[in-house]
């Protein structure tokens, strides 16, 4: 225990600290506003290097294959929907209808990353990778472009984990009703941040497969 | 379920009300709806994406993207319920996002 | 306003939690001793960055090698840059003072996120231990300057990896720390306290929040890319494969001419605590001054361009931004032109804190009109990468944000430890430090100006004697800074007890014991005016003993309180 739990604990007799969920949502919301910026100063390099390198951009876009990148894009979308399904299940008290929606989450982006894999894996065999043999004899334009999707994709599926690990913690949360029908404003909070994350694929997406 | 009450008298006794509200209660099939289109909007942007447009295709998607995240925003991330100052907050960070852009272009597209 | 049962209450700094004697402090969530653990951290690394700064004047006093090598000299001013920029001027007043005063300012027991706060320390310190950790391993210290720009950086033997990463998690301390003084200010004032009933330090610390929360992620993101580049190869700004280093550039000065905002801007609040403590009079233009330092917050994400005027950007954004350059000098004199009209007529005392804040205005004056030197393309053309440059930021960061840390310690010293230090020594230490600032970086406009180039360990003869009287003026700052720092050691310990309020101020942290207690209010008082209102009191600090209700102390709040 630490020296905190003892403050709060004082502090509730003052009726000094209390839970403030508009608090902890209003600095979710700053969190989320320093992810978009981190995010946007690598869509700011994508932008200024398709502007200067327009030909190289597409030929390397066309490389990708958007079949996967628009399955990626349905799952995370789903995966999505199935966090807001599951808060407004919490606020019905329908505890193991929102545990199942979470579940389903973790699925979609465990199958996100799945599918992240092997197309990594696939354009390292290709041998498209920094110092590899393919990129090596590419345009300066395609390999600003394999450098950004590899950053970009990258520090995505990162997020993703994260946002799956946030999820790991509410589910125990849920299942030893820490988090309630009056009290879920961690869970609002883990949706949020995966909502984000859904946010930055729905924009890697085109950028990525889809404009060759 | 109480809503966030927009007039309370003091902090304090914000604090309390808000502290016990239960939110917007939004039907399952909001969101049912909400994510078909979302998922239309996919399959428009790669039909798209298809056709040859020119530079029309890059504007398209953006486009296309821009209405899907405020499809996330406003009903999943439930900004439409969010207080006020939420709402400011969000519209800061996209206008000072948007300066960025526009300045770093005054250099790159002049040079 | 006196506080039977409060005074009889143990003050933070005797408070006995679970964690006793070090652990107390370590695992402490008390807003007040995590500000007090990160003033002991940023003095030891302002007494580094110092040293590193003595070291190079004295390399400067005579032309040729004097006492290093180029190589030494080229990571002194590279390490000098990184520990004062970020571990010093950045965090020192949002982090020490930002996290002692605020809440107490507020009427609050403490900020939003107290374990988040802590947390933000540790953060601290482990970038701060990455970069004194990079001085002595891998190719040896980094050697870019604080700049990092590529492609020198990418190319660099020595161990720039490591201080990027150093400044990566300084940087996000700092996001966390904004973070949470904006939740703070939004949830926790106490009641009637309306925005325009807020001290104006704590307007400074939530626009500088702004910034800390909106800027600080770019330059996380550039310096990982950094990172990637030495490590994986990828090409990002590398010209060999096609990067474009300017854009680099952009990213980088995106952040860190906002971040000059960053360490300004609550320095500034802080001056507009002390004049109306120390005239004796309300401050003039109270909105203006609160309103200008968000109109700088603005403009100030707008003008990172101008660190770019030689790049080879375009001519059309120069002179974009050299025009939104001058617009930060609205605001800012708006803010010069109250702080002067505070005192007209005032009662004016002047003691330690007040003698710190004319010289700032002084000071930062010069700095502030030369800045408009550099802010013009033809003549910035001309100064570009001289001492001039150095002269100039020098004194807007030292002679503005330095030296109101300086008046800072003094001003809230009572109030921090309970104790009271030697007026007269502290007013001599004071005028030793503005004589010796100005004797030494005064020469350095007129070195930049006959063309004397920043960053070179070495110069042509005809520069010494300027380079000499430098030099001896960096004797005297530091005899002044020692001077000062051993005036206030000696209070701590064998200071004679302070009051509650021994300047007559007005804002809550004064209503409160010096040192304050734990929890800082038994009771969240309510507040009925202005901060600075000197003939009546505007607080109520026992609401429940006076029988009222916190209803009707706040009606004016209403149209606020959704905020």
């Amino acid at each position: 225990m630490t020296e905190h739990s003892e403050i709060v604990e004082h502090a509730h007799e003052a009726g000094h600290v209390h839970r403030d969920d508009e608090a902890s949502k209003m600095a979710m919301w700053l969190f989320l506003f320093t992810e978009l910026l981190l995010f946007g100063g690598l869509f700011l390099l994508y932008g200024a290097y398709r502007f200067e390198y327009a030909d190289g951009f597409k030929v390397a876009a066309a490389d990708m294959n958007s079949f996967i990148g628009a399955v990626n894009t349905i799952i995370l979308l789903t995966s999505s929907l199935s966090v807001a399904l599951s808060i407004a299940a919490i606020q019905r008290n329908q505890k193991k209808l929102c545990l199942g929606m979470l579940w389903f989450t973790i699925l979609c982006g465990l199958a996100f990353l799945v599918n992240k894999y092997f197309e990594w894996s696939h354009e390292i065999h290709n041998g498209i990778y920094p110092g590899g043999p393919a990129l090596e004899n590419m345009s300066n334009g395609e390999v600003l472009y394999f450098g950004l999707y590899y950053v970009m994709t990258g520090l995505h599926g990162l997020h993703v984990i994260v946002g799956l690990i946030f999820i790991g913690f509410v589910m125990v949360f849920i299942s030893r009703d820490k988090i309630t029908s009056t009290n879920f404003q961690k869970l609002e909070n883990s949706g949020l941040y995966w909502h984000l994350v859904d946010i930055i694929w729905i924009f890697l997406f085109p950028l990525f497969y889809l404009l060759h | 379920m109480s809503e966030y009450s927009e007039s309370v008298n003091t902090e304090a006794e914000a604090h309390l009300t808000e502290a016990h509200t239960h939110g917007h209660l939004v039907g399952y099939g909001t969101y049912i709806m909400v994510w078909l289109g979302l998922v239309a909007l996919t399959s428009i942007t790669v039909t798209i994406a298809g056709i040859h447009l020119g530079s029309l295709t890059l504007i398209a998607a953006m486009l296309i993207a821009a209405v899907k995240t405020s499809l996330v925003g406003y009903h999943f991330m439930h900004l439409k319920f969010d207080n006020m100052i939420i709402k400011v907050f969000v519209l800061v960070c996209l206008v000072i996002f948007l300066a960025f852009w526009i300045l770093t272009f005054s250099d790159l597209s002049f040079r | 306003m006196a506080n039977g049962s409060l005074a009889n209450e143990v003050s933070y700094l005797e408070y006995q939690g679970k964690h006793k004697g070090i652990a107390g402090w370590l695992l402490t969530v008390d807003h007040k001793r995590i500000g007090l653990m990160y003033l002991m951290a940023i003095m030891v690394f302002f007494f580094v960055a110092m040293t590193l700064g003595v070291l190079m004047r004295l390399e400067m006093l005579s032309p040729g090698q004097t006492i290093m090598k180029p190589q030494t000299y080229n990571s002194v001013f590279t390490l000098h840059g990184v520990i004062m920029v970020f571990l010093f001027i950045i965090p020192a007043i949002p982090a020490v003072f930002g996290n002692f005063i605020l809440p107490i300012q507020l009427g609050a027991k403490d900020v939003a996120f107290p374990r988040l706060n802590l947390f933000t320390w540790y953060l601290y310190m482990t970038g701060a231990t990455l970069a004194i950790v990079s001085l002595f391993t891998g190719g040896g210290a980094a050697d870019t300057g604080w700049t990092f720009y590529v492609p020198y950086s990418i190319r660099s033997a020595q161990n720039v990896t490591m201080t990027t990463l150093a400044a990566f998690i300084l940087g996000f301390s700092t996001i966390v720390t904004g973070l949470n003084f904006i939740v703070t200010i939004h949830r926790l004032r106490a009641p009637g306290m309306t925005w325009f009933r807020m001290p104006l330090f704590a307007w400074g610390l939530y626009a500088t929040s702004w910034i800390q929360v909106l800027a600080t992620p770019v330059i996380g993101i550039t310096l990982v890319l950094i990172m990637l580049e030495r490590f994986l190869g990828i090409g990002v700004f590398d010209p060999a494969l096609g990067g474009d280093p300017i854009l680099y550039q952009h990213l980088f000065w995106i952040y860190s001419h906002p971040a000059v905002y960053i360490m300004i801007l609550p320095a500034m609040g802080i001056v507009s605590e002390i004049l109306p403590t120390f005239a004796r009079k309300d401050i003039f233009g109270y909105k203006q001054i609160a309103i200008s330092s968000l109109g700088i917050a603005l403009i100030g994400y707008l003008v990172w361009g101008h660190h770019m005027f030689v790049s080879g950007m375009s001519d059309t954004s120069r002179i974009i931004f050299s025009l939104l350059t001058f617009l930060v000098a609205i605001p800012t004199g708006v803010k010069i032109f109250n702080w002067v009209a505070t005192l007209y007529k005032g009662s004016i005392k002047f003691s330690a804190p007040l003698y710190y804040v004319l010289a700032f205005i002084f000071i930062f004056s010069i700095g502030g009109l030369t800045g408009l030197v550099l802010g013009a393309l033809a003549t910035d053309i001309h100064v570009t990468d001289t001492y001039f440059v150095v002269a100039h930021f020098h004194y807007v960061m030292f002679g503005g944000m330095g030296l109101m840390f300086f008046a800072t310690m003094h001003y809230w010293f009572p109030k921090m430890f309970g104790k009271m230090y030697n007026e007269k020594v502290a007013v001599i230490a004071c005028t030793v430090i503005v004589i010796g600032f100005n004797m030494l970086y005064f020469p350095f406009f007129i070195l930049g100006y006959m063309g004397m180039p920043r960053r070179y360990y070495d110069y042509l003869p005809q520069f010494q004697g300027w380079h000499v009287l430098s030099t001896v003026g960096s004797w005297i700052l530091v005899g002044g800074i020692v001077f000062m720092f051993g005036n206030l050691l000696y209070a701590l310990l064998k200071g004679p007890k302070a009051s509650m309020n021994p300047w007559g101020g007005t804002t809550l942290e004064w209503k409160v014991p010096s040192p304050p207690p734990l929890e800082n209010f038994d009771e969240i008082p309510i507040v009925t005016g202005g901060p600075y209102v000197h003939d009546k009191s505007t607080y109520i600090m026992h609401p429940s003993r006076e029988k009222i209700h916190t209803n009707g102390g706040a009606k004016s709040a209403k149209e606020e309180a959704a905020l």
